[in-house]
């Protein structure tokens, strides 16, 4: 079964007098455990592709389906249960509660997903053991670097277990070296088989995905496969020659 | 920090195709312990700002409760005071008089007799009656001398005003017969003459005749118009006309006024009216002449100062419960601030799996929450205020109960009330704007 099917997806909105096309005719199809990423100048409306294929908005026209159902009609609550148990999301700027603590942070889905107390705080915990920050569990956002922090979005995203997860620019708000940890970080998860949705507009971030789809004007104009760049071995060979400088 | 990824078995799950999960059914809710903790946090995120806007409920619930209370404390008194005069109390004055076409003033010319006093026993449900006359006259104990009510009555006067005794005994049917010359005192002259030593057995002297005290009254306080109900001296009616008030040829039988006691259970309006008939048979008024006499019934006394107590109860309260409205658009005000603030975190619950009805609750409880800590503190302020007042001022106050649960209720639903339309408000943002929010 495919993960994500949509036919002549479509989405309008009303400015103005008129409607603006936002996204328009897409027809796709990704496999379970895909790493696809989405480029695209802004405005190409890759942004809206993530926001219907996250179940955060509607289509005006078209199909998609999600694990076999379509969830196009669904009403909200509807579409916030989908979410909560099919989907992870990462975000640009992290959006971290800042008054919880890291693994509050993380328990968060949990909590709407009505599982128990106990069972929440150990999975929770798992999941920020796994993303490298065991020890931090109980600081606040503030407490944490910016990429400790992507990290703790990682692991909020992951503990559901989802099908997808959904990335908008998860390195955009790190420097280039950060940025290749969590990118390391997604594509290991997507090894275990969860698939990525990534969008970005930077080329080199692009690089780790398998696939790649190029937007404009509200058109996917290009769907190609890609062999990924692995960001582990890369991370290593920084740390290499940077410690060879500091030898 | 290369990552190394393992992740656990339960999470790993073949990249093959087919793997499903049984498909999402409806999410359940936040338990609720977790969104008072929730709540609870973000009220503490922002202490300073809680705090004033409980301040609001909390001086609404206050107020409500010190009013209330200082309201049934003032009923309250007012009612002892009148219960002091005595139980199903008939009291009968002078009226006007109709003398020769010229109405004279009320009480300006004494028509009441003994013989109306003793005749009134013969309405059914009257059981003790007593024709008095008061006067004010100085009364010595050897050294000491006081001026107080000299009071002539009959013996059931203490049945009729439920006088109770501290000390000996009342004076008999004979005693009064045969117009002895003996006195029971009230408490404040008893206490003015003789001091703590006992007043039994003691010899008083009123305009130079000698009395025996026979016994002390139990204390009453005051009554209804703020008289001392114990500066009294009570002597036999008939030794007070004889010997203290002076003859009075015209009016030899004459007295100040009449008291009635009304059988317990007995309709005192119904008593009342029977005595009234009585009385203007008696007066021989024909059928289109005015009573020339008072009648009151001390419980229609007791019903309009109650009325009256009861009126400036929700005065005082309704002004309080301003407040309390006041509060809560504090609290709409706040919470309108909060989640125009947490727009993104709103974004965020609702992109991981919140429902509207999830955020509505949130925001509601923390509404509801912020009220009942103020209505909480308000409370205990209130009953604070209700003692302070009752100790330092000397209000008569009595905490009432219902007031209490009815502020705090009142607080609950301010907060459920006005923290509806900004919950309202957050459960309907976009989760796409919100998450762009800035």
């Amino acid at each position: 079964m495919l993960l994500i099917e949509t036919r002549d997806l479509t989405k309008h909105y009303a400015a103005g007098e008129g409607t603006v096309a936002a996204l328009s005719d897409v027809s796709l199809a990704v496999s379970p455990g895909e790493f696809v990423a989405a480029m695209g100048p802004s405005g190409s409306g890759k942004s809206t592709f993530l926001n219907l294929i996250g179940c955060l908005d509607r289509p005006t026209r078209g199909a998609y389906r999600l694990v076999g159902e379509d969830v196009s009609r669904l009403p909200p609550d509807r579409l916030a249960g989908i979410r909560n148990r099919r989907l992870g999301f990462v975000f640009q700027s992290f959006n971290l509660l800042p008054r919880a603590d890291a693994l509050a942070n993380v328990e968060l889905p949990l909590v709407y997903g009505s599982v128990g107390r106990r069972e929440r705080r150990e999975r929770a915990a798992a999941m920020l053991a796994l993303v490298g920050l065991g020890e931090r569990m109980h600081h606040r956002p503030s407490q944490l670097s910016g990429g400790q922090q992507q990290r703790v979005a990682i692991a909020r995203a992951l503990v559901n277990e989802p099908d997808l997860i959904l990335a908008d620019e998860p390195t955009g708000a790190l420097d280039s070296r950060t940025g290749l940890e969590i990118m390391a970080l997604l594509q290991g998860m997507n090894r275990e088989g969860v698939a990525v949705l990534m969008v970005t507009h930077d080329a080199e971030v692009a690089r780790f995905a398998s696939r790649c789809l190029r937007f404009y004007d509200g058109r996917l104009v290009a769907d190609e496969a890609q062999a990924p760049a692995a960001a582990s071995a890369e991370l290593a060979a920084l740390d290499g020659s940077s410690g060879a400088h500091a030898a | 920090m290369n990552a190394p990824v393992a992740l656990p078995a339960r999470l790993a799950r073949g990249a093959g195709a087919g793997q499903t999960r049984a498909a999402p059914v409806a999410a359940g809710g936040l338990d609720l312990l977790e969104a008072l903790r929730s709540a609870l946090g973000a009220l503490a995120a922002n202490k300073l700002r809680a705090v004033l806007t409980g301040l609001g409920i909390f001086i609404g619930v206050a107020a409500v409760i010190a009013t209330a209370s200082i309201g049934a404390g003032a009923r309250q008194q007012v009612l002892g005071q009148i219960q002091s005069l005595g139980a199903n109390l008939l009291v009968i004055w002078p009226g006007s008089v109709n003398q020769a076409g010229v109405r004279l003033g009320a009480g300006q010319r004494p028509n009441l007799t003994w013989d109306d006093a003793q005749g009134l026993l013969e309405v059914p449900g009257i059981v003790a009656v007593s024709g008095n006359i008061r006067g004010q006259n100085q009364v010595v104990a050897g050294n000491a001398n006081w001026s107080t009510s000299v009071q002539g009555s009959d013996p059931d006067l203490f049945a009729v005003q439920d006088w109770a005794l501290e000390d000996g005994r009342f004076f008999t049917a004979e005693e009064a017969r045969g117009a002895r010359k003996v006195v029971v005192l009230g408490a404040t002259v008893a206490e003015a003459l003789f001091g703590d030593e006992g007043a039994v057995g003691q010899e008083i002297r009123v305009r130079s005749t000698p009395f025996e005290v026979i016994g002390v009254l139990a204390r009453k306080g005051q009554n209804p118009m703020g008289q001392d109900q114990d500066d009294v001296a009570v002597i036999p009616f008939w030794t007070a006309r004889r010997s203290v008030m002076g003859a009075n040829r015209v009016w030899a039988r004459g007295v100040n006024w009449i008291s009635l006691k009304v059988e317990d259970g007995a309709d005192m309006g119904e008593a009342a009216e029977e005595v009234r008939s009585l009385m203007r048979q008696r007066h021989r008024l024909a059928a289109n002449e005015p009573d020339d006499f008072n009648l009151r019934n001390m419980s229609d006394v007791a019903a309009t100062f109650d009325a009256s107590a009861k009126t400036l109860s929700m005065l005082l309260a309704s002004a309080a419960a301003v407040s309390l409205l006041v509060g809560g658009i504090g609290v709409m005000n706040i919470m309108l601030v909060s989640v125009t603030e947490r727009t993104r975190e709103i974004g965020l619950r609702l992109a991981i799996g919140a429902r509207r009805r999830d955020i509505l609750a949130q925001f509601l409880i923390e509404a509801v929450v912020l009220a009942l800590l103020g209505g909480a503190v308000g409370v205990a302020a209130g009953i604070g205020l209700s003692h302070a007042l009752g100790r330092v001022a000397g209000w008569p106050t009595l905490i009432q109960m219902d007031a209490v649960a009815l502020a705090v209720g009142v607080s609950a639903l301010t907060g459920l009330f006005f923290g509806y339309w900004p919950a309202r408000r957050a459960a309907r943002l976009d989760p796409i704007a919100a998450l762009r929010h800035d």
